[in-house]
């Protein structure tokens, strides 16, 4: 059994909304090997995306704590996380979050100047991550110019551009028709098949909870 | 160009109308600032021109200009023949000596009164100043009421044109010639024969003698004899020198309440940058988590935002600029502080005022940039996506 990529360890968090205390995660655990795909269901305010962020590095535990490629994300400082952020974690949003001045490239490239590789070699980085999403001939392309498909495919570059050691995706087909959602579903696939990447999914839509390996479902804060 | 400025100015490009009007706001204060500071720099670049490196002026000790200084004859004949002075070839010393007047002149412009200078001279000055030329008419003749103009009295007072005349002292003074003294104080005086204004307006002294060195070099060994002769109370001044000392008292009044002047504007400019980086902060909230998120850390995304900020107060230095460069093509007559005459001078831009304009406007966008750029800095990640929902 390959070992676990992501160890999530008694995890708790809580907001406060109108000094109202919201218990998001209770005591959660969650193991996910090296090369896993897994999918996190559960109705709307389950718990899942806040689980997404704490294993992104993005936000913090209260209690409990998130070891993802044997490091304690949780006790980072703020610029060690960031640096850890670009090194381990691909970032797939629902809306793609592309910056709409910049054009496919220079999205892509976004991750990569927080690196110490030249402009040559990030040139090579970009043109193949982009030629592996099957937009090489749409770098010059501004998001506007771009379908939903094609841009969340540019964000899906920009994830994989650093080979970073997890992929999350947050609702990554919640924004497209059918055939784009396939499309998008067919290269996270690709990427955990063929690339071995490990891929932790949010989403609602059940067509792309079957291609993960594992479905995990959230209700209340709890894994079931 | 790398990612981070394109990043910031096409930022800009987005949001064209609060773009260009903050742009606007800012290329104001810029114009304000270059002007005023061309405005004293014309005036010094005028007065300083006005002087010769070759020449020597000899003056009554302390006296800050021409108008307040007296010599007499005998002191006058003394300066002319130190053995540091050039000779023309009739063995005669090439020195001038001098005496200034005030007239009372009414404008072209609005019949409003301005103090003019009329310079009692030699034909010598010809060859003391060999930069002025004669453009129309001729010289005047000595023991005679006719005088010359410099281009700039000819164009700016009634009765200065060639062949027209004025009328001060009880006599008729004929304009017989026009000057071009290279746009230097010269250009706004009038001059005539020096005995003939000593008798007709009563004055038998002279206010300077100025002279030409054998070699500029023997400058300090004629200062340090003149000054030390205890018939003389003189003060030996290059005259370069002499002229840029009277630019001072005028030079720091403009650049003192034009500088006034632009920090208020500037205080506007300031508030405006901020209120469009605020508003391009507000407009981009996912992005700033975005960019948080793949890695950037908070003094990054300061960095972009300020960088932003200061693309803004570019653009703003290059509309004021280029406005304020027009000013160049603006002549303005006002009173010299240091000697209460008219002068006429231009707006002159130097590579000074740009780079001190470009510095003092990317101030402006710092500091207008600052706050909008830490509050980017702080936002929260995780809030900062929910916004895309």
């Amino acid at each position: 059994m390959a070992a676990s990529v992501v160890e999530v360890q008694n995890v708790s968090k809580q907001y406060h909304r109108d000094k109202v205390e919201i218990h998001v995660l209770s005591n959660l655990s969650l193991s996910i090997p090296e090369g896993g795909f897994v999918a996190l269901m559960g109705p709307s305010g389950s718990g899942k995306t806040t689980l997404l962020n704490l294993i992104a590095g993005i936000d913090r535990p209260d209690s409990g704590q998130v070891i993802v490629a044997g490091t304690a994300v949780h006790s980072l400082g703020e610029s060690q996380l960031a640096k850890w952020r670009t090194r381990h974690i691909g970032f797939i949003f629902q809306f793609y979050n592309l910056l709409p001045v910049l054009t496919a490239y220079g999205n892509v490239e976004l991750p990569l100047l927080l690196t110490k590789l030249s402009s040559k070699e990030r040139r090579e980085h970009v043109e193949t991550a982009l030629n592996l999403v099957g937009l090489g001939d749409r770098m010059k392309h501004y998001p506007r110019q771009l379908s939903g498909g094609q841009e969340q495919r540019v964000a899906i570059a920009r994830a994989i551009v650093t080979d970073p050691t997890v992929i999350v995706a947050d609702e990554p087909t919640g924004d497209l028709d059918k055939q784009s959602a396939t499309e998008i579903l067919d290269l996270l696939g690709r990427l955990n098949t063929e690339f071995g990447k490990t891929i932790v999914m949010v989403t609602h839509d059940p067509r792309a909870a079957e291609r993960a390996k594992v479905v995990r479902h959230l209700d209340k804060g709890e894994l079931n | 160009m790398s990612l981070f400025l394109t990043y910031g100015l096409r930022n800009l490009f987005v949001r064209k109308l609060t773009t260009t009007m903050t742009v606007l706001g800012m290329g104001l204060v810029v114009f304000v600032f270059a002007a005023v500071l061309m405005l004293a720099h014309g005036l010094e670049e005028t007065l300083v021109d006005t002087g010769s490196p070759d020449n020597a002026i000899v003056v009554r000790a302390a006296a800050s200009a021409e108008t307040v200084s007296i010599m007499s004859r005998d002191q006058a004949g003394i300066a002319r023949t130190q053995p540091e002075v050039a000779l023309k070839a009739d063995g005669t010393p090439v020195a001038t000596n001098e005496l200034i007047v005030m007239v009372n002149l009414s404008k072209r412009k609005n019949g409003d009164a301005g103090n003019v200078i009329i310079r009692g001279t030699t034909p010598d000055i010809f060859v003391l100043r060999s930069g002025i030329k004669l453009t129309a008419g001729r010289m005047f003749t000595p023991g005679t009421s006719e005088i010359i103009v410099g281009k700039r009295a000819a164009e700016n007072f009634k009765g200065c044109a060639l062949g027209e005349h004025i009328t001060s002292a009880l006599r008729d003074w004929n304009v017989v010639g026009v000057f071009d003294a290279g746009g230097t104080g010269f250009d706004s005086e009038l001059w005539g024969d020096v005995e003939q204004i000593q008798q007709v307006f009563k004055r038998p002294i002279y206010s300077s003698v100025t002279l030409r060195l054998k070699d500029p070099a023997q400058f300090d060994a004629l200062k340090k004899r003149l000054e030390a002769d205890p018939r003389m109370t003189v003060d030996v001044k290059r005259e370069r020198q002499f002229y840029t000392e009277q630019s001072q008292a005028t030079a720091t009044f403009i650049r003192v309440i034009g500088l006034l002047v632009s920090i208020i504007f500037a205080v506007g400019a300031v508030i405006g940058a901020m209120i469009t980086m605020y508003a391009s902060v507000s407009n981009r909230t996912v992005e700033i988590g975005t960019l948080r998120a793949i890695g950037f850390s908070r003094t990054r995304i300061l960095g972009v935002f300020l960088i932003e900020s200061v693309w803004l107060s570019i653009l703003g230095w290059v509309v004021g600029v280029i406005a304020a460069s027009a000013m160049s093509l603006v002549t303005v007559s006002t009173t010299n502080w240091d000697t209460f005459a008219e002068l006429a001078f231009s707006f002159a831009l130097s590579s000074r005022i740009l780079i001190g304009s470009l510095v003092f406007s990317v101030v402006m966008g710092l500091v207008g940039g600052f706050l909008p750029a830490v509050r980017a800095s702080r936002a929260r990640i995780v809030e900062s996506l929910r916004e895309a929902a």
